[in-house]
């Protein structure tokens, strides 16, 4: 195998591969086995600080908070995609008093941190000008106005990166200017932009947990208030540990999802000789999806 | 505009907290975000895999749930007392790194196999070819995307102050104390957020659309 870093090995550059393998395995399990010990030192794999997990309240709580967590991720992405949707037409549009606004309000979404968007949600209405809002609407209007504006660009650079003869075909026989988005452009776009529009509901169902900092009983939220109960010896690490696990489970399936339909646009369009895509701007688009 | 005039000190001081955290965590997962990616790219599977897995399980874990770790779990464990600051840079760091490593890796596989192919076969050694060749060729479809990862830092410092850090993202607080209007004062930290993205924006497309290569 020849990479751009370096030629298929020699039996020189095998065994020093080997030996770095080795150090590097030793160092790995160097790091991770201090960790573990510093767990079993500090009593963290003991009996009684797992206890909790066996208390029927306890699983009814977390379940409880799972569900407000997955509540909360499913209205934000639902709202979020209408929203994408809204402001790409908009960004789309050939009237400049149409795509002029929708710019400025992507823009200004992208470039605020979500969480001063949900504090002004939650703190800035409720104490500012008394108008009560929930933990739950901020959070999921704070998603949705973030995330639907990052959508609403996945979803223009998607359409921008179809070849023009593909509208140009459209506008030839005679269609008009909605026909040639929701007929021609649109499906097309949307085939290609699938993998990244569900990277980022992964980034939806990650940043629902910005909901901890204002108090909405989620995951985090409970894992903190279990973690401080002192009759159940203030099992913060074992509870975070269980809360990491669902997290990671639930993202990581959701990625997977987008590597599965990314795999399955790049096979049909190899078979498909006839639907030039232009890859880099997916590629680049994907790249900024992926990023928090 | 009261708001921000009267709390100047405030808003100054906190900003200040903002891009300390950012420069310091910038700098850690550029650092980190190297070594994971050279483990990614180097010729040893284990150190390969390892990268990957890191990688993996990093990008899908949020970050408030990273910061929770940081704040509350690990003074259990009584390895080094660190401060909220220092806690706070090591998520932040250990977050970035992943995001900084897979745009580093990508970056180094855009660069055709030919070109360090060529190099060998005029025979340049190791260190030739990727300080001559490849790495000027990856880097200019790395700083780009290098940006926008830092960018999306910067907004994640944020969280910070919500693990008692002081910075931006916690003036809503002081303000609350000293009895001024909060969603003026977070209007203005918005406005704050803005001043110091929008630039890094504008860097960030100016980078993208000069150093495109065309292949």
């Amino acid at each position: 195998m020849t990479a751009v870093l370096y030629d298929a090995p020699g039996p020189r550059a095998r065994r020093r591969n080997m030996l770095l393998g080795v150090v590097g395995v030793v160092l790995l399990l160097a790091v991770a086995g201090f960790v573990v010990y510093r767990f079993v030192v500090t009593g963290q794999f003991d009996p009684d600080v797992w206890q909790w997990i066996l208390y029927r309240n306890i699983q009814l709580l977390l379940l409880d908070a799972l569900f407000n967590t997955l509540r909360a991720f499913v209205v934000a992405a639902v709202l979020a995609l209408l929203f994408g949707a809204v402001l790409a037409a908009g960004r789309l549009s050939d009237h400049r008093w149409v795509s002029g606004p929708a710019t400025a309000v992507v823009e200004f979404f992208r470039a605020v941190p979500l969480l001063i968007l949900i504090f002004i949600l939650y703190f800035g209405l409720s104490r500012g000008l008394g108008v009560n809002v929930s933990a739950f609407t901020a959070l999921v209007l704070g998603l949705t106005l973030y995330n639907g504006s990052v959508l609403a660009e996945v979803f223009r650079a998607g359409v921008a990166s179809l070849p023009r003869g593909q509208s140009e075909a459209a506008y030839a026989l005679g269609m008009r200017k909605t026909q040639v988005m929701t007929n021609v452009l649109l499906p097309q776009a949307l085939r290609a932009m699938l993998p990244t529009i569900v990277s980022q509901l992964v980034v939806v169902l990650k940043d629902s947990a910005l909901g901890f900092l204002i108090l909405y009983p989620e995951l985090l939220y409970q894992a903190r208030f279990l973690g401080s109960q002192g009759q159940l010896g203030s099992p913060i690490l074992p509870v975070a540990m269980v809360i990491a696990a669902i997290y990671i489970t639930m993202c990581l399936l959701l990625s997977q999802c987008a590597n599965y339909l990314e795999r399955r646009t790049r096979r049909t369009r190899r078979v498909d000789p006839a639907a030039p895509f232009d890859d880099t701007a997916v590629e680049m688009e994907q790249i900024r999806a992926a990023t928090p | 505009m009261n708001v921000l005039l009267d709390n100047l000190d405030l808003y100054a001081s906190a900003f200040i907290g903002t891009v300390e955290l950012f420069l310091v965590a910038a700098v850690g997962s550029i650092i980190g975000g190297l070594l994971l990616a050279a483990m990614r790219v180097s010729p040893v599977p284990v150190l390969r895999v390892f990268g990957a897995g890191y990688v993996n399980i990093v990008r899908n874990t949020p970050l408030t749930l990273v910061f929770f770790f940081f704040a509350f779990a690990y003074p259990r464990l009584e390895i080094a007392d660190l401060s909220f600051f220092a806690r706070a840079c090591l998520a932040l760091i250990v977050y970035t790194s992943a995001f900084v490593c897979e745009v580093v890796r990508s970056g180094v596989n855009t660069v055709p196999v030919g070109q360090a192919e060529a190099s060998r076969a005029l025979g340049f050694t190791f260190g030739q070819t990727l300080g001559t060749i490849v790495l000027p060729q990856a880097l200019r479809s790395v700083v780009p995307p290098l940006t926008s990862v830092q960018i999306a830092l910067l907004k994640n410092t944020t969280i910070a102050a919500g693990f008692s850090v002081f910075e931006a993202g916690g003036i809503y607080q002081n303000l609350s104390e000293r009895g001024y209007n909060v969603l003026v004062g977070l209007l203005w930290v918005a406005v704050g957020f803005l001043i110091l993205v929008v630039p890094l924006t504008l860097l960030q497309r100016n980078l993208e659309r000069r150093w495109s290569v065309a292949r």
